[in-house]
């Protein structure tokens, strides 16, 4: 009848140097005080509506990949998550241990992906994304986050991107790869600051600082498409955020606003964003919000949108197509929240020959597990993310392909690690990975 | 007792409306007024036509995730909230009441059918019951909020089954049902209960910002 029977996070605690280190300097009259600053200052309705509300029905735990994983452990459903956390933070008015926050840190920064498919299980409407980014603000006012993705976002606020790339090196990498591309497509050029331009192309940091061969691959299809593009030189070209997981609002905030207005600076028409999920939540859905705008700037495009487009008005024309069987993986933050599921197939389709569905697919697909921050809390965590997502091992097993499309970069760290682990025998893919590789390329050299 | 009773079906009948509609109202109302204070960046995004369609998606069985995830719940939570909307406005005992308090003459159910459905709503309140004491992913998160609206909803029902088989004191039975039944009125706004005047609103919300903003089922 109590908790008392599943210790939870307790007996499941993994030693980070920051947990450790902020839990140290915490008293409970600061832990106190933080909480009622944040559920009364920062909060209000929805959140006290949602804690009055939720039913404790337990119907989301079916929905968890992490409790799927578990065998069904109540303390990894969505409302045990809330549970030992934010509900029990309200029940006690902050009233509790340092210890316990750091059991709370520990769940909310890497026990759950903020990938919302408890949506689809919750007829009340709970949204347990936003109460456990509530818990990780919380722990942010407090000091207490994991070491890795708190080193992700001080780059953030030291470098306005998050691998700590220096302007020049940023300005090194594409013109490296602009180099590099020229050896294929001689007369190509990444344009910098070129005002007017249709479109902005915006990447997050980890594309220039180790899978720079992305930014080559996009350079390829935008200059063989014939588009109107540029790139910034400046601050304002990384369009990632973990400040926004860790829970550091008031960065993230600096870092939408400098997104957008490097946009409106060069006076281009939209944004393009490579593909990545949580940038996209950033710019799309959350950072404009804190900024209060209800809507954007400057409107907001991703490549699964943007690569559509180009296929659909023939400004890409295919040379080939992919013909090894591959399945599609559903980025929670593009499906959940934009809904290109649509679009998604459509353009792989367009390219692949054999198109397999996992199951369950679209917007009911599971998470990679990787989302939400939690691969960017580190190595110390790794084995969460491993043994909390065997449910997508089964299911990418399941499909007897050995190629996966996602278009978003946490999956594609999240899936390959536990493609690995699990020794699936698959790898996956972006879609420019198989544009670039499928498409006409008129100005080869 | 029997002054208890005729206390019970008098003036603490319209003490019960009272705090029943005051107190919902002041909810809804203080909550209102928060969620404009403190929530303008998801109250700004309601939409009533994508609210409709999830709160329709959501009143109708099987037809989400959820509920197909979970059939045995499905079942038990439309019957239960369905029998219960019945019997709280068309039992016949009440028919009386609604004529006695207010003078109007409301419809009520067939005496076979209130009775079946009273046991219905017993037997699925046992059946939440279960859930709460057998299953680890309800019972680990089960608090003594949700054993107290259990024995809000169930403790009327049982008054009123007895009363109306006569098994025991019939005096006593319906003077406690009444009370009850009170009791359920009064703590609807401030127990967990509320999910009546609030999930419609949570529910609202989430369609909004699926349909609106993200474009996708939340179904």
């Amino acid at each position: 009848m109590s908790a008392t029977e599943f210790s939870g996070i307790a007996e499941r605690r993994i030693e980070d140097a920051n947990l450790v280190r902020g839990v140290s300097a915490l008293t409970r009259e600061r832990i106190e005080r933080v909480v009622k600053a944040v559920t009364k200052g920062e909060a209000g309705a929805r959140l006290a509506v949602y804690h009055e509300t939720c039913m404790r029905c337990g119907m989301c735990a079916d929905a968890c990949h992490y409790c799927i994983s578990h065998d069904g452990d109540p303390t990894y459903s969505p409302v045990g998550k809330m549970e030992q956390t934010m509900w029990k933070l309200l029940r006690t008015g902050g009233k509790v241990d340092p210890d316990d926050i750091y059991g709370m840190a520990q769940i909310a920064y890497t026990e759950c992906n903020l990938c919302r498919r408890c949506v689809h299980y919750c007829p009340v409407g709970i949204d347990t994304g936003y109460v456990m980014g509530l818990v990780r603000r919380i722990c942010h006012r407090l000091g207490v986050v994991p070491l890795y993705i708190q080193d992700t976002a001080h780059s953030h606020s030291g470098t306005m991107n998050q691998m700590w790339v220096k302007d020049d090196e940023w300005l090194d990498s594409l013109v490296w790869q602009e180099d590099e591309a020229r050896g294929e497509i001689p007369a190509l050029r990444i344009p910098f600051d070129k005002e007017g331009a249709d479109f902005l192309y915006s990447v997050i940091a980890p594309e220039p600082k180790f899978r720079t061969q992305l930014i080559y691959q996009a350079a390829v299809i935008f200059d063989q498409a014939g588009v109107d593009w540029t790139m910034p030189s400046a601050p304002g070209w990384d369009n990632s955020d973990m400040c926004m997981f860790t829970g550091d609002y008031e960065m993230m905030g600096r870092l939408k606003r400098c997104h957008f207005e490097m946009a409106q600076k060069l006076k281009v028409r939209r944004i393009v964003m490579g593909e990545c999920g949580h940038a996209f939540r950033s710019v799309y859905d959350v950072g404009n919000r804190w900024l209060g705008w209800k809507n954007h700037p400057v409107p907001i495009v991703h490549s699964v949108e943007f690569f559509w487009e180009l296929l659909t008005e023939g400004k890409i024309k295919l040379a080939k197509k992919f013909d090894e069987p591959v399945t599609i993986h559903d980025p929670c933050n593009i499906i959940r929240g934009r809904g290109l599921m649509d679009k998604l197939r459509e353009v792989t389709h367009a390219l692949c020959s054999n198109v397999v569905e996992m199951s369950p697919t679209r917007e009911h697909n599971l998470c990679c597990c990787a989302g939400g921050g939690v691969i960017n809390c580190g190595p110390p965590f790794k084995g969460v993310r491993l043994a909390g997502n065997k449910a997508k091992a089964d299911q990418l097993a399941a499909t007897g392909v050995h190629t996966v499309v996602a278009p978003c970069h946490n999956c594609h760290g999240g899936l390959e690690d536990i493609i690995h682990h699990y020794k699936l025998g698959m790898h996956t893919k972006f879609l420019g990975d198989l544009i670039y590789d499928c498409m006409e390329k008129p100005g080869a050299a | 007792m029997q002054q208890l009773y005729n206390f019970a079906v008098g003036p603490l009948t319209w003490v019960a409306w009272a705090v029943f509609l005051g107190g919902a109202a002041w909810r809804l109302g203080s909550m209102w007024a928060l969620a404009r204070k403190k929530d303008m960046n998801a109250v700004a995004y309601m939409d009533v036509r994508f609210a409709a369609r999830s709160m329709a998606r959501w009143a109708t069985p099987f037809a989400t995730l959820g509920w197909r995830a979970n059939p045995a719940v499905t079942v038990a939570t439309f019957a239960f909230h369905i029998s219960l909307g019945l019997l709280l406005l068309f039992a016949p005992g009440h028919a009386v009441l609604w004529d006695y308090a207010f003078g109007v003459n409301v419809w009520s159910l067939p005496e076979g059918v209130a009775d079946v459905l009273t046991v219905l709503v017993i037997l699925l309140c046992g059946f939440f019951a279960w859930r709460r004491l057998q299953l680890p992913t309800v019972r680990f998160v089960t608090r003594p909020m949700d054993w107290l609206v259990l024995a809000l909803v169930a403790v009327p029902c049982v008054t009123a089954f007895l009363a109306k088989q006569q098994i025991g004191d019939n005096l006593l039975l319906s003077t406690l049902h009444v009370l009850s039944g009170e009791a359920m009125l009064m703590a609807l706004p401030f127990t967990r209960l509320s999910h009546a005047i609030f999930s419609p609103f949570t529910r609202a919300y989430m369609g909004s910002e699926f349909g609106g903003v993200r474009h996708c089922p939340d179904w």
